[in-house]
């Protein structure tokens, strides 16, 4: 009983499970995507799934991501509920008219008429030198326009939890998750993408965030990796006499602005780190209402960590160079606290 | 129609410096890694997609381009790199992401640029085919007889650009030609799946009659030079775009670190029987009069070249990090 509480799962295998789940109790989820069938996703999100499910369900399609992707808004909008998988979000680019023009404003253009119950899931992400086409988060990208969820969690026990939510609600649920944070073998193996995830179905609410650690003199926001760099940084900056506050947003749309603003009311003394460019993104649309909702309640100018507006570069050093860290969050947090 | 002795030395000498360099390439990706497939670590980080098998499809388009014609590549680009003359050295310097390299590292191995051979790649599949079009409409437009040659994988003739460029180069008559190479996988998709028609070069016939579809089996540099040539001098008199389908083989996984299990057992080494460059190598001394010292010396010249570039690639430094921040505008 105790040893099977604290199984422990890399995020893919509780993205896949998630997905197992839902797929044996609606018989109307099904997978389609570019190598999710015998491969299992790139990235491993349908492991071992179609050795349950078959070809059926688990649909491995060509690729023409404007096919299949318009083609899960058409099943969805009669009543399936569809899991598309573009296989990296910077490939969105060829498909975005049916992302963007059709699975986001279906819903509202029909007055509510049309439910459009799908899940768009999509790897994000760089730090592993696979350079500007294959290692954006565009995280902002997405939730700059309305009428599609947009969710990134972390930890395998919220890939799992946030993926039963995601194919349970009735919306377009922009489903990101981190390609470093899977578990692969093939990449670096990081702690925080192995971690306690509970055998049976729960869920996790979509438009959440969540408090990593609690802290009274500055208050750090990240996401996915800068929630990782966070978790690192906050030992360190403890160790420093710093006593941070860490939240993971987990939700971009619909965004938890009450755990940022109860936080910020406390600290006075705001950190946000994004691996998404800097301008126009998460960390200015943060920066914006903390601004618009808690300015009195900073002591200090807001910070902010993110990608230097410039493409993703391919060397080493380079995109090392632009990539937020548990470095540069300390330093920041230090700078901040001291302000 | 007879292939000269010249032409035949340079595919020859060509798809030996392809296949050395990627061999060579193999070698240094695992270098430094730990776990041994550890993308993001090591002399050479990222994805990594090699050509090794498919040497044909270049080389017998290549011996038809000139240093002005355009060619567009896909995330799989060296052996099209090669055969068209891109800067080995700059080449090799930017898959280390050193700043001798030909984007100084900011673009790798899927991006490559070089302009002063008409080269670029894209690691979005399909993406290449529209822009070839384009750079054809620009040679059309300057009266110049250059051709755009833009190599796709089987998988990539699936995307909405495939369409609608060929269309778009048989509206406007352009000096187009699309490479299919099929190595029957789109990653682990085999091409049954992917694929609604036999082979590529059918598709040919709905864009219209000025159209021309090719499809050269058995990975045969002599069937690809025969069919380039033909579609090549057809794009230079302006009588209009071609698709060559190839079947070619792939002997490596999609990119290095593949585990491909969705490769039936065996399939590999049947396919390395029918390795392109020693079954070349056989017909050139047997069919051609080529001797084995002449061989060997276009041999040592490859190697050499590829030894060099390594070297080069090995000895750069890497860029400053401020480059990061250069060249977002010009
Ligand atoms: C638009 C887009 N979709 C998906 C991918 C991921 N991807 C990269 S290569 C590849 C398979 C390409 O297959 P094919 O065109 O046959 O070329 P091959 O790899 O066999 O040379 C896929 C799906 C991509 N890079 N771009
Ligand atoms: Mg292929």
């Amino acid at each position: 009983m105790e040893t099977e509480k604290k199984r422990s799962l890399t995020g893919n295998k509780a993205m896949s499970e998630a997905i197992r789940s839902e797929m044996e109790r609606d018989e109307n989820v099904f997978v389609l995507g570019e190598d999710i069938g015998e491969y299992g996703g790139i990235f491993g999100s349908t492991e071992g799934l179609i050795k349950q499910f078959g070809p059926e369900r688990i649909m491995d399609t060509p690729i023409s991501e404007t096919g299949f992707i318009g083609a899960a808004i058409g099943a969805a909008s009669e009543g399936m509920r569809p899991i598309a998988e573009l296989m990296f979000v910077d490939f969105f680019g060829v498909t975005m008219d049916q992302i963007y023009n059709h699975m986001a404003k279906i819903p509202y253009m029909s007055g509510g008429n049309v439910k459009l119950p799908m899940v768009l899931m999509t790897a994000v992400g760089g730090g592993y030198n696979d350079a500007a086409q294959h290692s954006q988060t565009l995280y902002a990208t997405f939730a700059h326009l309305p009428g599609m969820k947009v969710v990134a969690p972390t930890t395998p026990y919220d890939l799992k939890g946030m993926m039963i939510s995601a194919i349970r609600d009735d919306n377009p649920v922009v489903f990101m998750f981190h390609k470093t944070l899977q578990g692969l073998g093939w990449m670096d193996q990081l702690d925080t993408s192995i971690g306690q995830v509970p055998e049976e179905t729960y869920s996790v609410p979509l438009g959440k965030a969540k408090v990593i650690k609690e802290g009274t003199d500055v208050t750090i926001v990240g996401l996915q990796m800068t929630t990782h760099f966070g978790m690192h940084a906050v030992k360190e900056l403890e160790e420093n006499g710093i006593n941070a506050e860490l939240i993971d947003l987990r939700s971009i749309v619909p965004l938890d602005k009450e755990t940022i603003l109860r936080s910020v009311k406390k600290t006075g003394r705001l950190l946000i780190v994004d691996e998404d460019y800097k301008s126009f993104g998460i960390s200015a649309e943060i920066a914006a209402i903390v601004a618009e909702e808690g300015l009195y309640d900073l002591e200090a100018p807001i910070k902010r960590l993110a990608i230097p507006d410039v493409p993703i570069p391919y060397s080493r050093p380079l995109e090392q160079y632009i990539l937020p860290n548990a470095e540069k969050i300390v330093q920041a947090a230090t700078e901040l606290a001291n302000e | 129609m007879t292939i000269s002795r010249k032409e035949l030395s340079w595919m020859y000498e060509t798809m030996y410096k392809s296949r050395y360099y990627e061999d060579e390439m193999e070698k240094t990706y695992t270098e430094g890694k730990t776990p041994v497939f550890n993308i993001g670590s090591g002399t050479v980080p990222g994805e990594m997609h090699l050509s090794t098998g498919q040497e044909p499809a270049a080389i017998g388009i290549s011996v038809h381009l000139r240093k002005d014609d355009i060619v567009a590549s896909p995330h799989r680009p060296h052996h099209h790199a090669i055969a068209k003359g891109v800067d080995l050295k700059r080449m090799t310097a930017e898959i280390f992401g050193k700043k001798t390299g030909l984007s100084k590292g900011k673009g790798g191995h899927m991006h490559l640029f070089d302009p002063a051979v008409h080269f670029s790649c894209s690691g979005i599949v399909g993406a290449g085919l529209p822009q070839a079009a384009g750079a054809a409409l620009a040679a059309k437009k300057k009266n110049k007889d250059s051709v755009a040659v833009a190599y796709i994988g089987e998988g990539a003739a699936n995307t909405g650009s495939f369409h609608e460029s060929l269309n778009l180069a048989s509206l406007w008559n352009l000096p187009y030609i699309v490479v299919v190479e099929n190595n029957s996988y789109g990653i682990s998709v085999p091409k049954s799946a992917s694929t609604s028609v036999a082979s590529n070069d059918l598709r040919a016939s709905a864009y219209g009659d000025n159209v021309k579809g090719y499809y050269v089996k058995d990975n045969d540099p002599i069937a690809m030079y025969h069919a380039s040539k033909e579609a090549v001098e057809r794009a230079r008199k302006g009588e209009g775009p071609s698709i060559i389908e190839i079947e070619t083989y792939r002997f490596l996984g999609h990119f290095q670190g593949d585990a491909e299990g969705y490769r039936p057992e065996g399939e590999v080494e049947e396919l390395r029987e029918k390795d392109p460059i020693p079954l070349f190598r056989d017909l050139l001394m047997k069919d051609h009069s080529f001797k084995e010292d002449e061989l060997v010396s276009l041999e040592e010249k490859a190697k050499g070249e590829v030894d060099e570039a390594y070297a080069f690639a090995r000895e750069s430094d890497y860029p400053d990090l401020e480059e990061a921040l250069d060249n977002v505008f010009i």
